[in-house]
């Protein structure tokens, strides 16, 4: 068997064994997104987008669908690889990987994978349920996958940084409580940064969700703040520099041997 | 034919500054099954770490099956199955799935993967537990459960970091046979336990670590050959008034129905027996006082700590 075969079927292995993980725990994994953007989607695009009328031109409901969809998948693809990874560190089953010969890079491959498939899988049920609100409309579907799945992997990168770091389970949820659902919330999800002042338009400029938000909100509606090419640039390069970290990290050991 | 294992003057110094190897030599032989004694803190986990990649060494060189561990790191982990002290797997997964995916990890495609878990879940009585979860087993099941994820690779060496440890006699002398099988099928294997029974009963070659140095590195055969005396318990058939004076002879009185006799190697049991009958000393049953290997091992950690 060549070493790329079986490096294969081990990336394979960590996806699989990360997809179970999740659907296992389909009501804490894939059920509470859902809800919550449910009630966005409720309060914000039903009750108080009929009086807020339009945003960049568009119905308020459909500007925010994309982002709540957006939301809802950086969050669950940082969840899930920050607690897979560390729940595996803290109960040591990392150590199965780590005695294997499966490469570095294939593990953070393998965890990001399974961020991807978990952010894919609530934001296809938070499509769904978006579809009680607006008829589903995509602009450019190549646009609004490619970033979709771009964005998922960028996060779960950032998530599995955090899990190498992390020394207990309130490690794990500092980021995402203090960077980055404010990060989150700020990067024009609800509203078109055209809206701010323009101190705060350029504060917003460093935020790079922001980008991500606009380039998913093209693919959808076809409208954006921002080239579409910088959003792609911001995201891959931060992708790049994450798994650069990332498989910096795991070849020195840090975190996880001593 | 390469060694098993080579292990070249390893050294590990911890961040916090503790010095846990100072620099050992360590050969096994293919198919040899091999005991790595030692005191608690003596290295032997640290060592084991090492050779599994768990623990950066701070020197020397490892090779497994001449594979070295920092020239041909893959390869050297795909010889190498490891049953460490802890248990290790997710407690939320099924058994069988554990078994699966540990497979996966080392390119064994999953339709065979499946194939072998069965096989050892099968061998080591764990399949009708297969659709538990990992954390529903008891004790005893989760140990052999480690054993199979170690094996289920088909690794050339097997490493066991105490596999028995708390685990009631009759599942312990079960494992001890599988383990017999596997060595005898080709399986090289390395053994820690706190159970000196145990590597006497099942090792052929044994390495003593202690304070993060080889202490000794025999043969089993030849380590048990330097006991120059052994101390038997002697349960009686009738209480004793007083000691008995056997010119000759150590005893000591335990209680009325129980000495203890000191022997040495060149003396014959039968002139001990042939004294206490003159005595009219009955002997209903008689057992070693210590495990030998036992007695030698605290001999040996006594006599380093010495120095």
């Amino acid at each position: 068997m060549t070493n790329a075969h079986s490096n294969w079927i081990a990336f394979k292995t960590i996806i699989i064994k990360e997809v179970l993980r999740f659907s296992r725990i389909w009501i804490q994994t894939i059920l509470p997104p859902v809800i919550t953007m449910g009630l966005y989607f409720v309060i914000f695009g039903g009750l108080i987008g009929a009086r807020i009328g339009e945003m960049d031109g568009i119905r308020y409901m459909d500007f925010i669908i994309p982002g709540l969809i957006m939301m809802a998948v950086i969050t669950n693809a940082y969840a899930n690889v920050v607690s897979s990874f560390y729940s595996s560190k803290f109960q040591r089953h990392l150590e199965e990987m780590l005695v294997s010969p499966v490469p570095n890079y294939l593990i953070i491959l393998g965890f990001m994978g399974g961020g991807i498939c978990r952010g894919l899988a609530v934001g296809v049920a938070v499509t769904l349920v978006s579809l009680f609100f607006s008829p589903l409309s995509i602009h450019n579907p190549a646009v609004a996958l490619s970033v979709v799945v771009l964005t998922a992997a960028l996060f779960s990168l950032a998530g599995l940084i955090n899990g190498v770091f992390a020394r207990s389970f309130d490690d794990i949820s500092i980021i995402p409580t203090f960077i980055l659902t404010p990060l989150t919330y700020l990067g024009g999800v609800f509203y078109s940064i055209s809206l701010l002042p323009e101190f705060w338009q350029g504060v917003s400029m460093f935020n790079p969700i922001l980008y991500m938000v606009n380039a998913f909100r093209y693919g959808f509606l076809g409208v954006t703040d921002f080239s579409l090419w910088l959003s792609y640039g911001i995201i891959i390069g931060f992708i790049l520099a994450l798994y650069g970290i990332a498989l910096y990290l795991l070849n020195k050991g840090i975190g996880i041997r001593q | 034919m390469p060694k098993a294992l080579c292990i070249r003057q390893l050294t590990k110094t911890y961040k916090n500054g503790l010095e846990a190897l100072k620099g050992i030599d360590l050969d096994v032989e293919p198919g040899d099954f091999f005991a790595l004694l030692g005191p608690n803190g003596a290295g032997k986990s640290t060592t084991i770490s090492i050779i599994a990649s768990l623990v950066n060494k701070s020197g020397g060189s490892v090779s497994i099956f001449g594979h070295d561990l920092d020239r041909d790191l893959y390869a050297a982990k795909r010889c190498l199955g490891l049953v460490p002290q802890e248990f290790n797997f997710n407690t939320f997964e099924p058994v069988q799935e554990i078994l699966v995916n540990q497979a996966g990890y080392y390119g064994i495609p999953r339709k065979e993967a499946w194939k072998r878990a069965e096989k050892y879940l099968v061998e080591l009585g764990l399949w009708e537990k297969r659709k538990d979860m990992a954390r529903m087993l008891s004790g005893g099941m989760k140990r052999r459960l480690m054993i199979a994820r170690a094996l289920v690779h088909e690794p050339r060496l097997l490493i066991l970091d105490e596999p028995t440890a708390g685990v009631d006699i009759e599942i312990r002398r079960s494992m001890w046979q599988f383990l017999k099988d596997i060595n005898q099928q080709g399986c090289t294997i390395i053994l820690t336990t706190h159970y000196l029974e145990e590597a006497e009963t099942l090792c052929r070659n044994i390495a003593i670590i202690d304070h993060g140095r080889i202490i000794e590195n025999t043969t089993m055969k030849g380590l048990l050959s330097q006991l120059n005396t052994e101390t038997f318990v002697l349960d009686l058939t009738r209480p004793l008034v007083h000691l008995p004076d056997l010119t000759g002879h150590r005893l000591r009185w335990v209680d009325e129905l129980t000495l203890e006799a000191d022997v040495d190697r060149d003396v014959s049991l039968n002139r001990l027996f042939v004294d206490l009958n003159r005595e009219g000393i009955q002997v209903r049953s008689m057992r070693n006082k210590t495990n030998r290997l036992e007695q030698l091992f605290m001999h040996m950690v006594d006599r380093g700590r010495a120095k």
